[in-house]
């Protein structure tokens, strides 16, 4: 029910209250009382003019007597903040709502002449003026009829003092004791706040859980340095880290067991030859000893292991005292690196779409100065010298969004606007065709060390795309101080851009050499294996440059700068180390196919990293002095990580399973055209074995068609209800400014008349009139 | 320590679980940390428990190293003071503000007590003097740190137009959590662990 003013004002009444469609009626009432007011306007004119010049700005005057200093102290808006009446009343509001099921009134109950504020009953406030102990024995009442789990979460929530909490605890505990027996009848009411009880008890379990594995954490304390000496930019890049090793563990746990366990448990008849020594190299070529092991797709056998002799195919390959447990191997190797690229799919999706909900939200790029003082301040930093920098950095920051306002004040004229478009496009096609030049190299290379297959050569490859990857972003970075971007935040995201078209260029010429000439030269000689140490060696390269680069990048910077007495140290660039590990993997997907254990390696090359990093980072490095937006930065960089890099890993694959011919002498899939026809064999058998599965092959033609109608309905609905959300935040924000020039403008008329001597107390009634 | 968990009994820890977003292990070593600076003659569980006898002065809660660097200790310690004075800390009030601060605790509860600690003259709102002192606050106590006349005018005319809903000058607590709402990186930085 809507909560009309019940000030008096000179309406006709008799009448159901006028509608907006009647608005002649509305507006002869007004009418009178403007013709009132402007026969007294000649008569107040001085005094008018006295409050004029101190209205002007819309700013409340200051100088108000000290009765009305008082009254405006005890505000409830401003109470809030402060008193534990305010907040007990507020929450005592809230318990209300909880506890009933309608908790928004039917639009058919308001009346037709309400402001367009949906929330009307939502305000936080009670509206009748009571004391305090009658609000706390209220909020007492209300907390007894919760559930205990509802009631600890309701407390837990409320500012107030542990010792207060404490008390209201014990007051409910009691009374709930007493009136249990009345509880029963109102039941019913409880059967959607039943759920919700399931829903926290489950949640407080969860966060039971959480907490152990909390405690569990090894670098909860290394975190903690990290983020004290340094604040939440570098922590953000460790995070990212921990992300990737959870989804290497993803990778694992379909992998390990049901690929490479069962085939170290049945080992194929050694068909190959054993005779070669160990060579250190071949920890880097992935050569050698290793090319025969169940690191490669070579090794794994197309046959179904297991199986008893008394079935009628493949004799050869039986054993006398089998367990009756047959284990088709193609089937199962097609289908786990299936699934496991699938679930990859839903977490990545799953932590892409929660991570932008938490940092983009309506508005979110508006108010940025006051977010900035804020906000800015992150309370983790411990050490002096690192809060000495947050100072210079927040004051930089501040400095730098008050010139870029200016600047947005008097616009770049049409010549200098002009040049700066001339500017950044030039530099955008030198950045491109340095791209386009390096893939040249790399493909013209490739092609030259095609001939040679001597083991050292093999190496060349991985290195030459490493140097690129190493030394062609110092250049970009060099290109990018000649232009001139109004934001440094907008910088950081053209240079990440301008990096990831580099190795995702790179690396989709790579793929279509290997898919290409690489499958035509070798043909039947098992190119998988071959594609699969490729793979391992490029991410062996890759970790040495990585190393390679923080001892030189870090390391012996700090050195050189120490002898030259310089102040400042290297500073950690996030955004090219995060850019290194979402390449390193999607090394790692491009090659799972090819090689089921490189998910172990990464995870290896990941955790050594993390020390390694760590270590690098405390001895040599400060801060990053460019301001950083960690919440956008982690959702931008688990994107990139979802849509080139997965995206592509998922779109290589697919062209590996459907499209290419594998190798008659090697791997599981030898004596079938495509990988796919694995499961098209299965589907086959199973349609022999029971005729009524055929519609299941049918459907599922439909089934990704099907889906994606729904993803996209689902998206639209949620396109028009933020907009929808976007507008009713406009008309909520006009009323506000309304509802507060009313305040202002009351205010201004009753101050001179109110009486000197009120009693000062919290619940000071203000006068009569101005209850609404 | 082992000592200590020992002393602590069950039901109150687990009272503190329920009413505060801690976890066990946060309480102890809360405990732990309280005991330490408390005086020699009171370092035993009952002694610390009991609000009378033993409070911690402020001036010893600011040489923690979680709260030495931070520009806003005393006001800190100020907010979640229940003395009369507001110069000493319970060990329910350091209890207080660790689970304000904790990882767990929910936005809402942060923003509003980010409000208090933002309001130096404690009237409810963030008037110009207010956000004047919150901004030398931030950027430096030294002369040179901080920003010319001018800049804090314009900076703090920014804010207010940017947050101030209601055009009355200040801002409230309605209006503060309606500009934290829009940041999402708050919740992350307005974070104490021990």
């Amino acid at each position: 029910m809507s909560q009309s003013p019940s000030f008096i004002l000179s309406i006709p009444e008799g009448k159901e209250s006028p509608s907006p469609y009647d608005e002649s009626i509305v507006h002869d009432s007004f009418h009178q009382l403007i013709q009132e007011q402007s026969q007294q306007a000649e008569v107040e004119a001085l005094e008018l003019q006295e409050w004029s010049s101190r209205d002007k700005g819309k700013q409340a005057p200051q100088n108000y007597n000290s009765a009305t200093l008082r009254i405006l102290a005890n505000m409830p808006s401003r109470t809030i903040g402060r008193s534990r009446g305010a907040i007990i009343s507020q929450y005592y509001n809230q318990t209300v709502k909880l506890r009933r099921k309608n908790s928004r009134p039917l639009l058919r109950d308001m009346s037709s002449s309400a402001r367009p504020s949906i929330w009307q009953n939502d305000l936080e406030l009670d509206l009748t003026p009571r004391e305090e102990e009658e609000k706390r024995s209220l909020l007492v009442k209300e907390l007894q009829g919760l559930t205990v789990a509802q009631r600890d979460h309701m407390l837990r929530a409320m500012p107030l003092s542990l010792a207060e909490k404490c008390c209201l605890r014990q007051d409910s505990c009691i009374q709930r004791g007493r009136q249990k027996h009345h509880h029963r009848s109102q039941t019913q009411l409880y059967c959607c706040s039943r759920l919700q009880y399931h829903c926290i008890a489950f949640r407080s379990l969860w966060y039971g859980l959480l907490s152990g594995l909390y405690a569990l954490k090894p670098w909860h304390y290394s975190l903690k340095q990290i983020s004290g000496q340094f604040g939440s930019s570098v922590l953000s890049y460790f995070l990212f880290l921990k992300t990737l090793i959870s989804f290497n563990v993803l990778l694992l746990l379909f992998l390990l067991p049901f690929i490479v366990a069962v085939q170290v448990a049945f080992p194929p008849t050694s068909e190959f030859p054993f005779s070669q020594s160990f060579t250190g190299l071949e920890l880097f070529t992935g050569r050698g000893q290793f090319t025969h092991t169940v690191m490669f797709y070579g090794y794994y056998s197309n046959f179904t292991l297991n199986q008893p002799c008394s079935s009628h195919q493949n004799s050869d390959h039986c054993l006398p005292k089998a367990a009756h447990l047959p284990y088709n191997m193609p089937l199962a190797y097609l289908f786990t690196v299936g699934v496991s690229f699938f679930t990859t799919c839903i977490a990545l999706v799953y932590s892409m779409s929660r991570s932008f909900g938490k940092s983009y939200q309506v508005g979110s790029t508006l108010g940025v100065h006051a977010i900035t003082v804020f906000c800015s301040w992150d309370y983790r930093v411990t050490q002096k010298r690192a809060a000495r920098l947050q100072h210079d950095n927040i004051r930089t920051q501040l400095k730098e969004l008050l010139a870029e306002w200016q600047l947005k004040q008097h616009p770049r004229s049409m010549c200098g606007r002009l040049q700066q478009m001339i500017v950044l496009l030039l530099v955008w096609l030198l950045c491109l065709g340095t791209a386009v030049g390096c893939a040249i190299a790399v493909y013209s290379f490739s092609e030259f060390m095609h001939e040679k297959l001597q083991e050292v050569h093999l190496l060349a490859l991985p290195l030459i795309v490493c140097i690129i990857n190493l030394v062609i972003p110092y250049l970009y970075n060099a290109f990018a101080s000649w232009e001139q971007h109004d934001s440094p935040v907008l910088e950081v995201y053209v240079a990440i851009c301008r990096n990831l078209i580099l190795k995702m260029v790179i690396l989709g010429l790579l793929c279509y050499h290997w898919m290409g000439r690489k499958i035509r030269t070798l043909g039947d000689q098992c190119w998988e294996t071959f594609v699969g140490q490729e793979l391992y060696r490029f991410m062996v390269m890759d970790f040495i440059f990585i190393l390679l680069d923080t001892l030189f990048g870090e390391l012996v910077w700090r050195l050189i700068v120490e002898r030259l007495k310089g102040d400042r140290k290297p500073e950690f660039d996030v955004a090219r180390n995060v850019l290194e590990l979402i390449y390193g993997q999607t090394l790692t997907w491009l090659g799972v196919l090819f090689s089921p254990l490189l998910p172990a390696i990464q995870l290896l090359k990941l955790l050594f990293l993390f020390y390694i990093k760590k270590i690098s980072l405390m001895a040599n490095c400060q801060a990053p002095r460019k301001p950083w937006r960690a919440s956008h930065m982690t959702t931008i960089f688990i994107t990139l990580l979802c849509f080139p890099s997965f995206l592509g890993a998922a779109i290589f694959l697919s062209y590996a399973i459907w499209q290419v011919r594998p190798s008659r002498t090697c791997g599981p899939f030898r004596t079938l055209d495509t990988i796919y026809e694995a499961s098209k064999v299965w589907i086959r058998r199973l349609e022999e074995a029971s005729p009524s599965i055929t519609w299941f092959t049918w459907i599922h033609h439909f089934f990704f068609f099907l889906v994606d109608c729904c993803r996209l309905a689902v998206i639209y609905f949620n396109i028009q209800v933020v907009k929808g959300q976007r507008k009713v935040i406009c008309l909520l924000k006009e009323q506000i400014n309304n509802e507060g020039e009313d305040k202002i403008f009351l205010i201004n008329k009753l101050s001179p008349k109110l009486p000197i001597s009120r009693p000062c107390s919290q619940s000071t009634e203000p006068p009569s009139c101005l209850h609404y | 320590m082992g000592s200590s968990t020992s002393q602590l009994s069950k039901e109150l820890l687990s009272e503190y679980q329920e009413l505060t977003f801690l976890t066990k292990q946060e309480i102890l070593l809360a405990h732990k940390t309280f005991i330490e600076l408390l005086p020699p003659e009171s370092q035993n569980v009952v002694d610390s428990l009991t609000a009378q006898v033993s409070r911690v002065p402020t001036e010893k809660v600011l040489t923690l190293p979680e709260l030495k660097a931070n520009p806003f200790k005393d006001r800190i310690c100020r907010v979640f003071s229940t003395a009369p004075e507001k110069d000493s800390l319970s060990f329910e009030d350091f209890l207080d503000l660790l689970s304000v601060f904790s990882d767990a605790a929910t936005p809402d509860i942060k923003s509003h007590y980010a409000f208090r600690i933002f309001d130096f003259d404690d009237d409810g709102t963030l008037n110009k003097e207010d956000l004047k002192q919150l901004v030398n606050r931030l950027t430096g106590t030294e002369e040179d740190t901080q920003l010319s006349p001018s800049e804090m005018n314009q900076l703090i005319q920014n804010i207010l137009e940017e947050s101030d809903i209601d055009r009355d000058g200040t801002i409230n607590l309605s209006e503060f959590q309606h500009v934290i709402s829009r940041s999402p990186d708050f919740t992350s930085s307005f974070k104490i662990v021990l």
